[in-house]
């Protein structure tokens, strides 16, 4: 495909190339997909600290509860903790910084279909990101109603509710245009040849993941911005005093959150497909299984809501039918764990930290999945729902399968990105302490909420006190996993041997092209005449 | 095994860009349209909690100023399209007077609408009013579901105008032009968008009683 011409001539990578702008305007101007998923890549990651730190002080607490953290105090952790992680970190996560990055390339494109919406959403990010973080430090005090922001009380506290709800809202329209503009790029700007089937699995992951986006977040955005009227003009439709009904917002805020959780696991599920593949020198199983099931999740995605509110009051005909919708999630994504183990089986495996990440994804979120069904019980929700194993369940979910997911990406496309090899050895380390850690920390909530230990609480009985210990110790052992993993990370940036074309040997697009990638990505556009997994 | 011809590739590069813009922007209406759905969700809860109130309440509405702003957003849906079908036929200059003429007519609608809410808001009745709170739930509801949609629909249309106002420049400027007029269809669409929402807003508000 490349003569020796084109080798002479090597374009810059696209961290050198010249644009309109210089200094750090080259990069907050910058329509360059590759540019945007990077800076998305530092503010996530930076984010993502913050509400780790967090969330390490509330386990703080729980070892003795006062001594470090007032009540009050508390109750803003785990509401700024939850709005952090979600909205900031796990949300916009894979699409925004990876997705970003690697989309146009993975289709062979240039860039998606609107540079300038993209950039557009990056900056909303940023602002509503800065909004919710000011929210804690101004005004009545840092929000203290959980995540959800359930009313009445989200209407009546004196908290500093609305500036970070009108953040949370600037943030779902930086979702929505990206979702927009994913779409849009897939559906357009596909390489010749490149069909749908044709496509990597990280491709229908983000195109799954996308509609999600477009389609659930405008109504999130609609009803927080209805509790900020509520505080203000006191509209009275969450308001009972005014006639208005509190469950109806528990409905209008989970026909989006549920899906909402189908953004952060789809893309996760996505990176791990294209890792499977690569290190185990296979063919991925079951291609179009994949595909449609990431289809199919997104779509049940849509109807299980009602799973978050069987203790809220609905009649038992809804109940039931929301915990059997529940139950056919699983279908789907048994169908992708089957098909990664399929692709695993006899093939010759590199066991490298991409590789690690994955395989510990499938077993955290299979946990997650298997205790998922626990509490889509209706009879067990009743006993569990609001206990810890909530808490351990979505932990699992979100931090053993999103986040693990995107850890993995992270160092299966570190080279690509950055054009450094990252220590390996210390990438190993930093898994396994994580992996140990993780599961120290959330397993222990398990078994405290099956005891009956209530979540958010500030204080507890004694009889819960050893297991708390326990999981304040897993906090540590995360935590100096984590460290180890972002110095190795940063350390490679700075030190690490330069990467290769290809250093894992992909047969995707992207490895197709030099580490890192000139500005225009593809000097001619490449021609697509097979599916993207080849291995003999 | 790879094709390197450049006249080809912008041709295509324009057809491409066509029909992109015009799928973002109906993915965008799209996702308007779910905005809105919210509402006209909770509209319908409320209207089948409280029923009999929703049918006294909406005969305060004055229907004279609704009908009339009916007819002013249907007619500046119909200068809308007429100035992007002058655009196609080269006409320029007659194509901005017709984005003007859609813009008054939102200006219009907008005028309606503060004299209107002036009036209610003089007579006593706006979200957590003395008076409106003794008037029974189904009618705070009803005032306030109002207040809401019909404001942010208005907000729509204020948006709709500066994107117009927008278009114009860009007319103006020749960036608009009879080859390249996706952005100014877009607008129209948009417009169009806004003037549906309207169709729904004015039986539900004004005609229910």
């Amino acid at each position: 495909m490349t003569s020796a011409e084109d080798n002479a001539a090597a374009p810059p990578s696209f961290y050198h190339s010249k644009g309109k702008f210089r200094g750090i305007l080259s990069w907050v101007l910058s329509t360059d997909h590759k540019r945007i998923g990077i800076m998305y890549l530092l503010a996530i990651l930076t984010f993502f600290i913050v509400g780790v730190t967090l969330g390490i002080l509330m386990r703080l607490n729980l070892i003795a509860p006062g001594k470090f953290i007032s009540e009050r105090t508390y109750n803003s952790l785990f509401t700024v903790h939850g709005v952090i992680q979600i909205f900031l970190f796990i949300i916009p996560g894979i699409p925004a910084s990876l997705g970003n990055f690697f989309l146009p390339i993975l289709i062979g494109a240039k860039d998606v279909a609107f540079p300038r919406i993209n950039l557009m959403s990056w900056w909303f990010y940023m602002i509503g990101g800065v909004l919710v973080l000011m929210s804690v430090f101004i005004g009545g005090g840092a929000p203290d109603t959980g995540w959800t922001f359930y009313p009445p009380y989200s209407i009546r506290t004196t908290a500093n509710i609305s500036l970070a709800l009108f953040g949370v809202i600037i943030l779902g329209f930086s979702s929505i245009f990206t979702g927009l503009n994913f779409i849009t790029t897939i559906h357009q700007l596909r390489a010749p040849g490149m069909t749908f089937f044709r496509m990597p699995l990280f491709i229908w992951a983000l195109y799954a993941t996308a509609w999600t986006q477009a389609i659930a977040t405008p109504v999130l955005a609609l009803t927080l911005m209805l509790i900020i009227l509520e505080r203000f003009f006191a509209i009275g439709f969450f308001e009972p005093l005014l006639g208005g009904d509190p469950l109806l917002y528990e409905h209008m805020f989970w026909i989006y959150s549920h899906p909402a959780v189908y953004i952060m696991i789809l893309p996760a599920m996505g990176v791990v497909t294209e890792i499977f593949p690569v290190f185990s020198r296979r063919t991925i199983f079951g291609y179009r299984a994949i595909a449609f099931s990431s289809l199919a999740i997104a779509f049940f995605g849509y109807l299980v809501w009602g799973h978050h509110m069987f203790t809220s009051g609905m009649s038992d005909i809804s109940r039931i039918v929301f915990s059997l919708i529940t139950f056919m999630v699983a279908v789907p994504t048994g169908v992708k764990v089957f098909s990664w183990l399929s692709t695993l089986y006899k093939g010759s495996i590199r066991l490298d930290s991409p590789l690690l990440f994955s395989l510990s994804f499938i077993f955290l979120f299979s946990i997650a999945g298997l205790t998922g069904l626990t509490i889509g019980t209706l009879s067990l929700n009743l006993y569990l729902h609001g206990t810890y194993f909530i808490v351990g369940h979505f932990h699992y979910t979100m931090f053993g399968g999103a986040a693990f997911g995107f850890f993995a990406g992270i160092h299966y496309w570190f080279p690509k990105m950055t054009g450094r090899m990252f220590n390996e050895k210390a990438a190993k380390v930093a898994w396994a302490t994580m992996f140990i850690g993780f599961n120290v920390l959330y397993f222990t909530m398990f078994i405290l909420g099956l005891q009956g230990m209530p979540r958010r609480y500030f204080q507890y009985l004694p009889q819960f006190r050893t297991n708390h210990i326990i999981s304040t110790i897993g906090s540590w052992i995360l935590a100096a996993g984590l460290i180890i993993m972002f110095w190795n990370l940063i350390r490679a940036i700075f030190k690490g041997a330069k990467a290769p074309m290809n250093p894992w040997g992909g047969t995707t697009l992207e490895w197709q092209i030099p580490s890192p990638p000139p500005a225009e990505n593809f000097e001619t556009i490449p021609i697509i005449e097979h599916g993207p997994y080849k291995y003999d | 095994m790879t094709r390197n011809n450049k006249a080809n590739d912008t041709a295509i590069a324009h057809h491409v860009n066509y029909a992109t813009a015009k799928m973002g922007m109906w993915i965008f209406l799209f996702t308007e349209l779910l905005f809105f759905g919210g509402m006209f969700l909770l509209y319908s809860v409320f209207r089948s909690k409280y029923a009999a109130e929703f049918h006294t309440s909406a005969d305060e509405l004055n229907i004279y100023f609704g009908t009339a702003n009916t007819v002013i957003l249907l007619t500046s849906s119909t200068t809308m399209a007429l100035s992007i079908a002058l655009v196609r036929k080269g006409e320029r200059r007659l194509s901005m007077l017709f984005q003007l003429l859609t813009i008054v007519l939102g200006l219009v609608f907008l005028g309606n609408k503060y004299i209107e809410w002036g009036a209610h808001i003089r007579a006593g009745i706006y979200p957590h009013s003395p008076g409106l709170d003794l008037m029974g739930r189904g009618k705070i509801i009803f005032f306030s579901l109002y207040y809401v949609m019909t404001g942010i629909h208005g907000l729509h249309v204020l948006v709709g105008i500066c994107v117009i106002l927008g278009m114009l420049f860009f007319t103006a400027k020749g960036i608009v032009h009879q080859g390249d007029f996706v952005k100014l269809e877009n607008t129209g669409l948009y417009w169009h968008f806004v003037d549906i929402i309207w169709i729904y807003l004015f039986p539900l508000f004004y005609l229910i009683t």
